[in-house]
């Protein structure tokens, strides 16, 4: 089954991260991809911006939408990026989310429905 | 959880922390002090005792707390009786959480970077001010950044710091006039502490890309906190796009590349990639300021794939809107390069020709008529507005680079001669 991991934490803490302890965590990352690659069962990664670069749509009246400026809630934690990866359980899923850094923020582990890789 | 995490932690709480207990207090000094205290505490406490929900919440409530015991041991009471202590309880927690996401802290950072903006206050105290209070540099730090000595810096700050206790910006939540009268003081200071270590280059450039880094992250602050604003985008956005260069900048010697002589595969994608998107959402607002524009500016340069492709009409065009938002000798200068490309050095050399009196110890406008002079074929001229570039520029690379372009004229006579 196909389980996603989506990765929390605060922006502010991790604009302020120094180089090595950067360094430091992208290796771990690495480190998972190049385990889960191997076992073919590596999904899309990403990493994404900071929500200072997001929008965000809402319904409005009258059936329109209106676009507004940055994430969609205002939340000590944001969204920063997420793992898409096969696991035969929830119990694997936990185990390759223990392998990612976690010194702040969350790792939700949530299983995916549908999924098309796209192409 | 190590040292580097706390640190980290620590750093991203100072603002928001240091901002609610000035309002708390009433007091810069003691309000930092007491952050200092809570922060010594959080060291202390959190390996030991895990990381608590809301770190910011806990910091400003044990700040909190030793201010009050400080300021009442100062009036000489007794200290503080157990029920008087604010106890970092959750539910007390919970209603610092909500107050810590509403618009008054929001403004409460804002108006902590608007004080060290104080007019009064040269632009580089601003800046020593700002990264010593709100970035939290230390004294030693900031001092090497600028090149100056410890004691030079602290007496700099502490003066500064005088300075603005006299002048007491209100508590009260700003209208939105003056809100947007911060957010224009505060970007311009973001943005002088970005040139500040921009424009330094060679062997100083190491030390001073901190400057670059720290303004990055005071406008990442203050974008967080302010998303809509059109010209804080365009702040962040111009100083992500000028920075992502800054390893094309500088050749092995520490000599200044132009941009267009610059190895664009070095520029860093990414950062190229968060400013343009920041320039076209700032756009589409409709609002354009300074900063956006200059933003876009940068941006056309970021996605022109050779210098030689350069859209150099929408340069020009936008400039022609830079010009009428924000007046000023400095950008028809800058403006000239894109005249130079679109009408020729003849257009550009009389578009600038009028900034002679203003301009006159300002080692750009003698660069470039130097350099439009050359290509018109001016050369004692050119040699003449090149000697005095060399005379007023600021740092060696801007110097020797000015050097090259005399010994390029030089070669070009003698065959002549």
């Amino acid at each position: 089954m196909l389980y996603s991991i989506l990765i929390y934490d605060s922006e502010a803490v991790v604009d302020a991260l120094s180089e090595e302890e950067n360094t430091a965590r992208i290796r771990r990352h690495v480190a998972l991809q190049e385990t889960l690659s191997r076992e073919q069962r590596l999904g899309p990664v990403a990493r994404l911006m900071a929500t200072t670069s997001a929008v965000t749509l809402r319904p409005a009246a009258a059936g329109k939408k209106v676009v507004l400026d940055g994430p969609f809630a205002e939340t000590k934690e944001q969204l920063v990026g997420f793992y898409v990866l096969e696991c035969e359980s929830l119990e694997q899923a936990i185990a390759a989310a223990e392998a990612l850094p976690l010194d702040s923020g969350s790792l939700e582990i949530r299983p995916v429905t549908w999924f098309r890789p796209g192409g | 959880m190590d040292g580097d995490w706390l640190a980290a932690h620590l750093s991203a709480a100072r603002p928001p922390a240091l901002a609610a207990l000035t309002r708390y207090f009433r007091d810069l000094d003691l309000a930092e002090e007491a952050f200092q205290e809570a922060c010594l505490r959080a060291l202390k406490n959190w390996p030991e005792k895990g990381m608590p929900d809301d770190p910011t919440a806990w910091l400003i409530f044990v700040g909190r707390n030793f201010g009050l015991d400080r300021t009442r041991r100062r009036q000489r009471r007794e200290a503080l009786t157990a029920e008087d202590r604010i106890e970092p309880a959750a539910d007390v927690e919970e209603r610092w959480v909500e107050s810590l996401q509403n618009r008054e802290l929001h403004d409460d950072v804002l108006r902590l970077l608007f004080i060290c903006c104080h007019p009064e206050l040269p632009p580089e105290h601003q800046i020593a001010l700002a990264l010593r209070v709100v970035a939290g540099l230390s004294v030693d730090e900031i001092a090497s950044a600028f090149l100056v000595g410890k004691r030079t810096m602290e007496q700099r700050i502490t003066r500064a710091k005088r300075r603005i206790a006299a002048h007491r910006v209100p508590f009260v939540p700003p209208t939105a006039e003056e809100r947007q009268e911060r957010l224009r003081a505060v970007s311009t200071m973001i943005y002088l502490l970005f040139n500040e270590g921009y424009s330094a280059s060679g062997g100083e450039s190491q030390v001073r890309t901190t400057l670059c880094d720290e303004a990055i992250r005071l406008a990442r602050w203050l974008l967080r906190l302010f998303p809509g604003e059109g010209e804080v985008m365009g702040l962040l956005a111009l100083c992500l796009l000028q920075h992502a260069r800054t390893p094309a900048r500088l050749d092995e010697r520490g000599d200044i590349i132009l941009l267009e002589d610059q190895d664009r595969d070095l520029w860093d994608q990414r950062r190229v990639a968060e400013g343009s998107v920041l320039v076209e959402k700032a756009l589409r607002k409709g609002s354009p300021g300074p900063l956006q524009v200059q933003a876009a500016i940068a941006a056309v340069h970021s996605r022109s794939p050779s210098a030689a492709d350069t859209d150099w009409r929408e340069i020009d065009r936008l400039y022609a809107v830079l010009e009428q938002l924000q007046p000023s000798p400095v950008v028809t200068l800058n403006r000239a390069v894109a005249v130079e490309k679109t009408r020729g050095a003849d257009a550009a050399l009389e578009s600038v020709e009028t900034l002679a009196v203003e301009l006159d110890d300002y080692f750009y406008f003698h660069g470039v008529c130097g350099a439009l002079l050359a290509k018109l074929e001016r050369v004692r001229e050119a040699r003449d507005a090149f000697e005095r570039a060399v005379v007023l520029a600021r740092t060696p690379a801007e110097a020797a680079h000015v050097r090259a372009q005399l010994e390029g004229l030089r070669r070009r006579d003698e065959p002549a001669s």
